[in-house]
């Protein structure tokens, strides 16, 4: 199991780099799933939509001189690569919640074997407003969790059933940890994949959903 | 021809207790020049739309530090931590809004509807209190239009008539929330005589602008 945060980051992030679909339309949110764009494949064109009004989200071209008339959904300086277009909140929204948006990848504060999705509340601590999230949740056509496997306690963060208030009901359609790979399906959750440093025991022993384990177990990392 | 004046005469009749939807996305399109002139004015128990409150001591912050708001809705606060901080003492009152409900919602007002059916915010907190409606077998929560008595947007270059461009990441919520105020405010960063903008290349037609005013700050 890692233990350095940086290093499980990377390895979230990579992994969920290959999930991308070539040519698709991407979102991906603020925090860690701002770091799946460092890997993606040379071979694959993705198209990153920002929230605020874009599409060709690209990191600030120029560092000491950044174009403030382009920011990310976190409100900082960022680019637009050839062949993205400008919009408003509008036509922004009407790409999430229309269906035309391939792939969102989000963090998670808790999810749930049902794909219940919780990230953007903690009643009487912090209630910071579901911003964008609760569209592209909805929207997005997969739903990808980016997010450690264990909270900051050491408790799972992948539930029977989400405790704190929902972004989302039965949205969630993958998650990826620094120590698995889950799919929810019908059946429930299923574990497809396993971090190179762990075992199947050491994932339901940190797992507090019952995960089906794969007939066709992979490892990753 | 719309009025052109300065800041301070565009909301010098802004009263007490006006609700008032402000463009920008973490201060990005942001009307600078409006707010701190309504600052200096002094209208207080404020309602703001926005997006977000922005980052603290800048721009629509500014007024919540001053005392003069009583309401925001906005769908995210969580960059400028003064907002908490007055919501749980008990100073303001915030209402949180899904980012595409916002926008749909100040369309609805402005395009004459009388609400939007949206699947976002089904079984979380946000259908509390709201009505559910079913089309042909899914169900969408019913959000009614958003209207707000003045409007501070923001252009970069709008013709007298008030048609105007809006550049790069600037447009997000200017367009649909000038649509949806009785008054709206167009703060441009320069304004050019009627045929000084290609007609293809407007993005806010003018019919929804009430005045302008030229400033470089936004």
């Amino acid at each position: 199991m890692l233990t350095d945060s940086k290093l499980k980051r990377e390895r979230i992030c990579k992994r969920i780099a290959q999930e991308l679909e070539d040519n698709s339309l991407v979102n991906l949110g603020i925090g860690m799933p701002t770091l799946v764009a460092n890997y993606i494949p040379k071979d694959k064109t993705i198209l990153l939509h920002s929230e605020n009004g874009f599409t060709g989200l690209i990191p600030a071209e120029n560092h000491d001189h950044p174009d403030m008339d382009i920011v990310n959904a976190g409100g900082a300086p960022v680019s637009i690569a050839k062949g993205g277009v400008f919009f408003d909140s509008l036509t922004s929204f009407s790409i999430i919640r229309g269906g035309h948006l391939h792939t969102t990848v989000l963090g998670a504060l808790e999810v749930d074997q049902k794909g219940n999705l919780a990230n953007y509340k903690i009643p009487g601590k912090m209630v910071p407003g579901m911003g964008g999230a609760m569209d592209l949740v909805v929207g997005a056509r997969k739903v990808i969790i980016a997010m450690e496997h264990l909270n900051k306690k050491g408790e799972s963060k992948i539930l029977k059933k989400c405790s704190l208030p929902l972004t989302a009901k039965g949205e969630v359609d993958l998650i990826v940890t620094d120590l698995a790979v889950m799919r929810v399906t019908r059946e429930g959750l299923l574990l497809e994949e396993i971090a190179i440093d762990t075992t199947v025991e050491e994932v339901r022993a940190h797992t507090d959903a019952d995960l089906i384990v794969s007939e066709n177990m992979k490892v990753f990392g | 021809m719309k009025p052109i004046q300065t800041p301070q005469k565009a909301v010098q009749d802004i009263p007490d207790g006006s609700t008032i939807m402000v463009g920008g996305f973490m201060h990005c399109g942001h009307p600078f020049a409006l707010i701190d002139a309504l600052l200096l004015q002094g209208a207080k128990n404020l309602t703001l739309i926005v997006n977000d409150m922005g980052f603290p001591g800048k721009g629509i912050g500014k007024l919540l530090e001053a005392g003069r708001i009583r309401k925001i809705i906005a769908t995210h606060i969580g960059l400028n931590p003064l907002v908490a901080e007055k919501w749980h003492a008990g100073e303001i009152e915030v209402e949180l809004i899904p980012q595409g409900t916002l926008a749909e919602r100040c369309r609805a007002q402005g395009a004459g509807l009388g609400g939007i059916l949206t699947p976002t915010g089904m079984n979380t907190e946000v259908e509390d209190g709201k009505q559910k409606v079913l089309v042909d077998g899914k169900e969408y929560l019913l959000e009614k239009p958003l209207h707000a008595d003045y409007a501070f947007v923001v252009a970069d270059v709008a013709d007298r008539f008030g048609n105007a461009i809006i550049s790069k990441s600037r447009k997000n919520c200017n367009i649909v929330m000038a649509m949806a105020a009785d008054n709206t405010i167009l703060e441009t960063r320069r304004i050019v005589d009627v045929g000084g903008i290609d007609p293809d290349m407007a993005h806010l037609c003018g019919v929804f602008v009430q005045s302008m005013t030229e400033a470089n700050q936004c």
